[in-house]
């Protein structure tokens, strides 16, 4: 098999485009690169989630707000860290900057208000000023639609809009793609189909 | 006195360089021909500028679809619904959304690969079920250039043997995914054939092209040659051949015709100057996608041809179809807690469903293919939105992410494409009052469904949440109503735009002969969906690779007797 010319280069040289050309260059028969060899040329190029930036469009009231629900939507757990660690409030930060959804950014900022309001009147205080246990009893009530009160229909929709943004964000991520365990995204030589276990699980066959 | 060397025109013009433009460039070059070709789009080319293998955190849009393209972020589709500076209108109360790429290769950069022939019924619709027209040639005159397709460009499936789906020249189909077995398995009890997909990916290597390596993103364009695009599997071999000039960033404008109504060339807006060109050629191949087509026809308009070139027939811009299409999604709780494993493979389901039923035992005429989705794909923007239609019904914290995990691939989804009659309601015109920032008259649509397909698109719906219903799954939402047209999307949605410049025996009727060569002016013909008399239930684009190199073959032949 010809190597390709990428391996012996070092990882932070490389650039997306090496390793499709040197994919492109590969011989036309069975040589691939290696899944690791692929895998370690791309952690040189991943981005990684930035340090806490000032934001765009929240406020920074409506940021500590965002941190904080975004993190009690995905928290951190043996797996993977949470939705801070994700980068998701700069994801979100960033989709309602740069995206052309008005009534999106008036959805998420009019809900992050009526959070607020909702906390004043039964505890009188903001959401991010509320106990675990206050902040909780909310979202209890208004994370599951099917149980909702109707009273409370404004809240349920802003946090499906929020938790939509979120799993958005977090999912798409570096760590919510390994948490995931997503195993594409690279080239193998030969495709098995479906894994015996699975295909016993499933009680399928081919 | 300065001598002036006369310039020499070439041999071909040929306006687009997608599936049909591709397929003539090449043909007519391997001939011997001079052929030049005109591109709006810039140069795109998928070995180099693809973006295989980003991740979605590589980018701050995970993905998303972006004004600049419409299908996604890594999508090798520069354009979309809307293109700036190039309007274009419908008449009141039509819904029709016009989806238009400008680039290399046009739609071949990032199209779904599906490859099914038509088959011998599809070219006789008329004969059979009295609507809509007859084609003027028959499944027998394109078999051997079907045949000719799949062995240059490369198609996998399995010989099956299915009246009017004709099998072809099939490399291996690589094997369903776990999700798809569980398909197939509730097809079968339902009686509907599911079968391997019918894709132009290769699983074997093939003139050069290696073989797919399986990272199922065909969309992106592909960086190794291993699907069928018309950039590096036509044009630019055909460059390498030497007779070949391609000038991209040219919107042509207007086809030129000499005195006697021939076409003698065209003429071409350079986007990046402003500046307009005249290329003079003997031979005319408009390619430019059916719509465009048609409407370079409308505004070459001239002392012979007031109505548009090669449109005494009135019928240019007539009998517009798309494909009929609706989807259904739902969860099946057999794939919860999947096994991880990498499901990529290649760009596209590895089964499908042909057309099952005959129709005297329904209320609508014509049929439509299933095409299916889901499972464990790359995460990115969007990922599992509503998450509160699963069982667990919503929440937040520990208990989510817990969900998010085991009910990742457990969504499948079903897509109708289906066959739409012609009628005289669906047609493209030129707007009389609208132009483009080029100064070109845009087009003007009329669409308008019937009651053929909206009762084809029921029968869509009420299969497939009988096909979820059967894989032991529930549908999402609820059956759409009649006033909701039963879910059937707006014309123009499933991007399968044809019959604007169609093909018939009669000059009166029709705008082209069975060589897809124009009645009226013999020098001109039209290669893309445009020709097609008749939407199938089956993609075109198959179909419009083996008429391009049946016509080009065409012209060589009455090249060569000087007949053009």
């Amino acid at each position: 098999m010809v190597k390709p010319r990428l391996v012996g280069r070092i990882m932070s040289d490389l650039s997306r485009r090496d390793v499709v050309q040197a994919l492109a260059a590969a011989p036309l028969v069975g040589s691939f690169l290696s899944k690791t060899e692929i895998e370690r040329a791309w952690r040189g190029v991943g981005a990684t989630a930035g340090a806490t930036v000032q934001p765009s469009f929240f406020t920074a009231h409506e940021y500590q707000t965002v941190r904080l629900l975004a993190d009690l939507v995905i928290p951190s757990d043996e797996r993977s860290g949470g939705a801070t660690d994700a980068g998701v409030p700069e994801f979100i930060d960033f989709v309602l900057t740069e995206g052309n959804e008005e009534n999106r950014r008036i959805a998420v900022r009019g809900g992050l208000a009526w959070m607020d309001i909702e906390c004043r009147e039964r505890f009188g205080k903001n959401f991010i000023d509320c106990t675990d246990q206050q902040r909780a009893q909310l979202l209890d009530q208004i994370a599951w639609p099917g149980m909702a009160p109707a009273e409370l229909a404004h809240g349920v929709r802003f946090f499906n809009t929020f938790r939509n943004l979120v799993a958005s964000g977090f999912w798409s991520s570096k760590i919510g793609v390994e948490d995931l365990r997503y195993m594409g995204n690279t080239s193998i030589a030969e495709w098995t189909g479906c894994p015996g276990e699975q295909l016993r699980r499933l009680g399928v066959r081919y | 006195m300065p001598f002036f060397k006369r310039r020499q025109p070439h041999d071909v013009c040929i306006i687009g360089s997608g599936a049909g433009g591709g397929m003539a460039a090449k043909i007519l070059t391997e001939a011997g021909a001079d052929v030049v070709m005109l591109e709006a789009g810039p140069h795109w080319d998928n070995a180099t500028d693809s973006a295989m293998f980003t991740w979605p955190y590589e980018t701050s849009w995970r993905g998303a679809v972006t004004p600049e393209r419409q299908f996604g972020e890594f999508d090798a589709g520069l354009g979309g619904w809307s293109l700036p500076g190039e309007p274009y209108t419908r008449a009141s109360g039509t819904q029709f959304d016009w989806f238009r790429v400008r680039m290399l290769g046009g739609r071949t950069n990032h199209w779904g690969r599906i490859s099914l022939r038509f088959g011998p019924d599809d070219f006789r619709r008329r004969s059979l079920d009295g609507l809509g027209d007859d084609w003027p040639i028959g499944y027998d005159d394109l078999a051997p250039y079907y045949d000719r397709v799949d062995r240059l460009i490369g198609v996998f499936g399995s010989m099956e043997g299915i009246p009017n789906q004709p099998d072809g020249i099939f490399q291996p189909p690589p094997r369903p995914r776990c999700w798809e077995l569980l398909v197939r398995d509730a097809a079968r009890r339902l009686d509907i054939p599911c079968i391997p997909s019918r894709l132009s990916i290769l699983t074997q290597p093939l003139n050069g092209r290696p073989a797919c390596h399986y990272c199922g993103q065909c969309n992106r364009g592909c960086a190794t040659n291993s699907n069928f695009s018309s950039t590096n599997v036509l044009v630019l071999p055909a460059m390498a051949a030497g007779r070949l000039t391609l000038v991209t960033g040219a919107m042509a404008r207007e086809i030129a015709v000499d005195r006697r109504g021939l076409a003698t060339g065209v003429i071409y807006i350079d986007k990046a100057t402003g500046r307009e060109h005249r290329v003079d050629a003997r031979i005319v191949v408009l390619a430019a996608s059916a719509c465009e087509s048609a409407r370079l026809l409308l505004n070459s308009t001239s002392a012979q041809f007031p109505n548009g070139l090669a449109n005494s027939s009135g019928t240019v811009g007539k009998y517009l179809t798309d494909t009929t299409g609706t989807d259904v999604a739902g969860f099946v709780p057999a794939l919860v807690g999947g096994l991880p494993h990498n499901e990529d493979g290649a760009g596209g389901a590895h089964l499908y469903m042909p057309w099952w039923v005959d129709n005297q035992t329904l209320d609508f005429p014509r049929g439509y293919h299933i095409e299916i989705w889901g499972g464990r794909g790359m995460p990115s923007y969007g990922f599992m939105g509503d998450i509160q239609r699963l069982p667990s019904g919503g929440g937040y914290g520990a208990q989510l992410k817990e969900d998010y995990r085991r009910y990742y691939g457990s969504v499948v989804g079903f897509s109708g494409r289906g066959e739409m009659v012609p009628n005289d309601d669906t047609y493209c015109e030129i707007d009389p009052d609208v132009v483009d920032q080029w100064g070109i008259p845009v087009l003007r649509f009329h669409f308008k469904w019937t009651e053929h397909e909206y009762r084809q698109v029921k029968h869509m719906q009420e299969t497939f949440r009988a096909l979820i219903t059967e894989m032991g799954g529930t549908p999402f939402g609820t059956m759409p109503s009649a006033e909701d047209g039963y879910g059937i999307a707006p014309g123009g949605r499933i991007i399968h735009e044809l019959g604007v410049t169609r093909m018939g025996t009669s000059p009166t009727t029709s705008v082209l002969n069975a060589q897809c060569q124009a009645h009226d002016v013999k020098n001109l013909f039209v290669v893309d969906g445009g020709p097609f008399v008749s939407q199938a239930d089956k993609n075109p684009t198959w179909t419009i690779l083996a008429l391009s190199w049946r016509a080009s073959d065409h012209m060589v032949e009455l090249r060569n007797k000087g007949d053009i």
